[in-house]
């Protein structure tokens, strides 16, 4: 849009109220709207005991559910784990998803058919991804227990056992969501400007110089944004360490979202699952406000530079 | 930059054959599994030398598992329609809802106008299961667990933000002179949004449906705790499917196979509008 556009729009009288655009917003909003209703609800059951095999017992006790969480090692436990995978998650995601953005820079052929083949994990359901790798990690016939037996790892037992399950989950993690890192950063890379690059490639700079000093730096507001928008998915994870592991074995792998899932329908503890989920929503509200910002700055950087 | 040296060449192609390498293995492996009979599957070495069978698909596709256990139904293929059927409705009932409010915020300048379009993107960011769980005891109370339209309902928390945002950015792109134009000559506002702001959003219109009907198609959760057997898509049957055959794996994985066909077909016949969506419109198309 130009200057001389966007003074046109402005310019225009507009006296009388017009209801156009809330008449236009208003029905999806209405649908969004009834989804409010249980987010309301979830707080109210917060404060409350509330077990579903214990109607009886069902009563107001205001904070207690959280005041609990202070003391409760499985608590600490859940928010150690869960901040475990998203570190290791969107460490491992932005380090390779910038390298292979790096490598595929160029527009060769032969880059583009690579960038488009790897947008196929990404558009597997994580669900669906999970059980692919069941299959492949399973003892009896799992053709990765096979090469890892090949190369002398014997009783690599990947999410069966505590001290490799997480490794797993993240490796299927890594395997579904590198590819969206990558997509960004490529977009990214693709768009920088290129003179400073001529000009440190014309005074023969080092390329090591030119990745840390250049490169990086105008690569930084993409980083950030991906790096946010995943950390806000993987906080949350489910899709991929419920259908592999049920959140086992033992409690190794019980995120928020596991965890709260199980309390509600395992433990039928309506009360502390909603309690739990709240706490998880205050942490995604947070880095959700940092995100949409980030992002907005972003589009406007891309809007200015069309 | 322009010369590179023998070895950089090679450690390149080096480096990309094993991206490749894994980031495709997992799909082609499934994929010669579900052509594999179970022998085949549990031969030690994995082999890649086999007879191929259709009999696992034709296993899924009849509905009936002939095993030495006696006869398994499995209900995959009804699976595979509610997938195609919740994620079509939802799309289209999205796009509907979500391309005039799109507008809306892109065009008008209204009071409430930013809070209005934040809370439906702050949808997109809450822990599905905060919603999730209060949700399916109302369910209950009113009659909707277990039905096409609670799920379509609750399928508009992903397609609705996601639309909403994309095609916003598309709308704001466009100049409005064009339609300002359009009007002047006398045409109606309706008439100047369907033939001129919504031809011209055409392309970001397609990308935010296709990203929007995958999400749904991949979507696992919502369906995990509002749907019984009888309308669970996909990813779900799969997963209960995997709980009841427990050792046909040739079937699981052409179970799978069915189950990512469509969306991974559709990422390649579209993957242009495809990136263009998943950039979050941080660059211009």
């Amino acid at each position: 849009m130009t200057d001389a556009a966007v003074k046109h729009a402005d310019a225009r009288p507009r006296r009388r109220i017009n209801y156009l655009p809330y008449l236009l917003s208003l029905p999806a909003l209405l649908v969004c709207i009834g989804i409010l209703i249980p987010f309301v609800t979830a707080i109210y059951y917060s404060l409350q005991r509330y077990r579903l095999n214990l109607p009886m017992m069902r009563g107001f006790i205001w904070f207690q559910n959280y005041v609990e969480f202070f003391t409760d090692r499985e608590f600490w436990h859940t928010v150690q784990v869960s901040l475990e995978y998203t570190v290791l998650t969107v460490g491992v995601e932005l380090v390779f998803g910038l390298g292979i953005a790096m490598l595929l820079q160029k527009r060769t052929r032969i880059n583009n058919l690579v960038s488009i083949l790897l947008l196929l994990p990404l558009m597997t359901a994580p669900a669906i991804a999970a059980l692919m790798w069941k299959l492949m990690t399973n003892p009896n016939f799992g053709v990765l227990s096979y090469l890892l037996q090949l190369l002398g790892f014997n009783d690599f037992k990947w999410a069966s056992d505590p001290s490799t399950a997480l490794f797993t989950v993240v490796l299927v993690d890594v395997w579904v969501y590198t590819p969206f890192i990558m997509i960004l950063l490529l977009a990214g890379l693709r768009s920088l400007p290129t003179q400073p690059f001529e000009a440190a490639a014309l005074d023969g700079v080092p390329r090591r110089f030119v990745f840390f000093r250049i490169t990086l730096p105008m690569l930084t507001p993409y980083i950030i944004t991906a790096g946010l928008f995943r950390m806000l998915d993987s906080i949350q994870q489910f899709d991929i360490i419920y259908p592999m592991t049920q959140g086992g074995p033992g409690d190794t792998l019980l995120v928020f979202q596991v965890r709260a899932y199980l309390e509600f329908y395992q433990y039928t503890n309506v009360g502390k699952s909603a309690a739990l989920l709240i706490i998880l929503w205050a942490i995604t509200y947070a880095l959700s406000n940092v995100f949409i910002k980030q992002w907005l700055k972003l589009r406007e950087r891309a809007r200015g530079m069309a | 930059m322009e010369h590179m040296s023998l070895l950089e060449r090679v450690v390149r192609g080096v480096l990309i054959a094993l991206i490749v390498l894994f980031f495709l293995f997992p799909i082609f492996w499934i994929f010669l599994m579900s052509f594999q009979t179970n022998e085949d599957i549990l031969r030690i070495p994995p082999s890649l030398s086999f007879t191929p069978t259709l009999s696992n698909y034709s296993a899924l596709i009849t509905g009936k598992l002939v095993s030495t256990a006696g006869t398994l139904d499995i209900a995959f293929m009804r699976n595979l329609w509610n997938s195609v059927l919740l994620s079509t409705v939802s799309v289209v009932i999205a796009l509907i809802l979500g391309v005039p409010a799109a507008y809306a915020f892109a065009r008008f300048k209204f009071r409430l106008g930013e809070d209005i379009a934040f809370t439906l993107l702050s949808f997109r960011f809450a822990p599905p299961l905060l919603v999730l769980l209060p949700l399916s005891l109302y369910f209950q109370k009113l009659g909707l667990t277990d039905t096409y339209i609670g799920l379509i309902w609750v399928y508009q928390l992903i397609a609705l933000p996601l639309i909403l945002w994309i095609v916003r950015g598309y709308f704001e792109d466009l100049s409005p002179d064009i339609e300002y134009a359009y009007r002047v000559a006398g045409h109606s506002w309706w008439r100047t949004f369907t033939r001129i702001a919504i031809p011209l959003a055409g392309p970001g219109i397609a990308a935010a449906g296709l990203l929007a009907f995958i999400f749904c198609w991949n979507n696992f959760i919502f369906a995990l705790i509002l749907a019984s057997a009888a309308k669970q898509p996909v990813t779900v049957g799969a997963l209960a499917f995997v709980t009841a055959s427990g050792i046909q794996y040739g079937q699981i994985a052409a179970a799978i196979v069915l189950s990512v066909a469509p969306t991974l077909a559709l990422a390649l016949y579209a993957q242009r509008y495809l990136v263009e969506g998943l950039s979050l419109g941080a660059v211009k198309g």
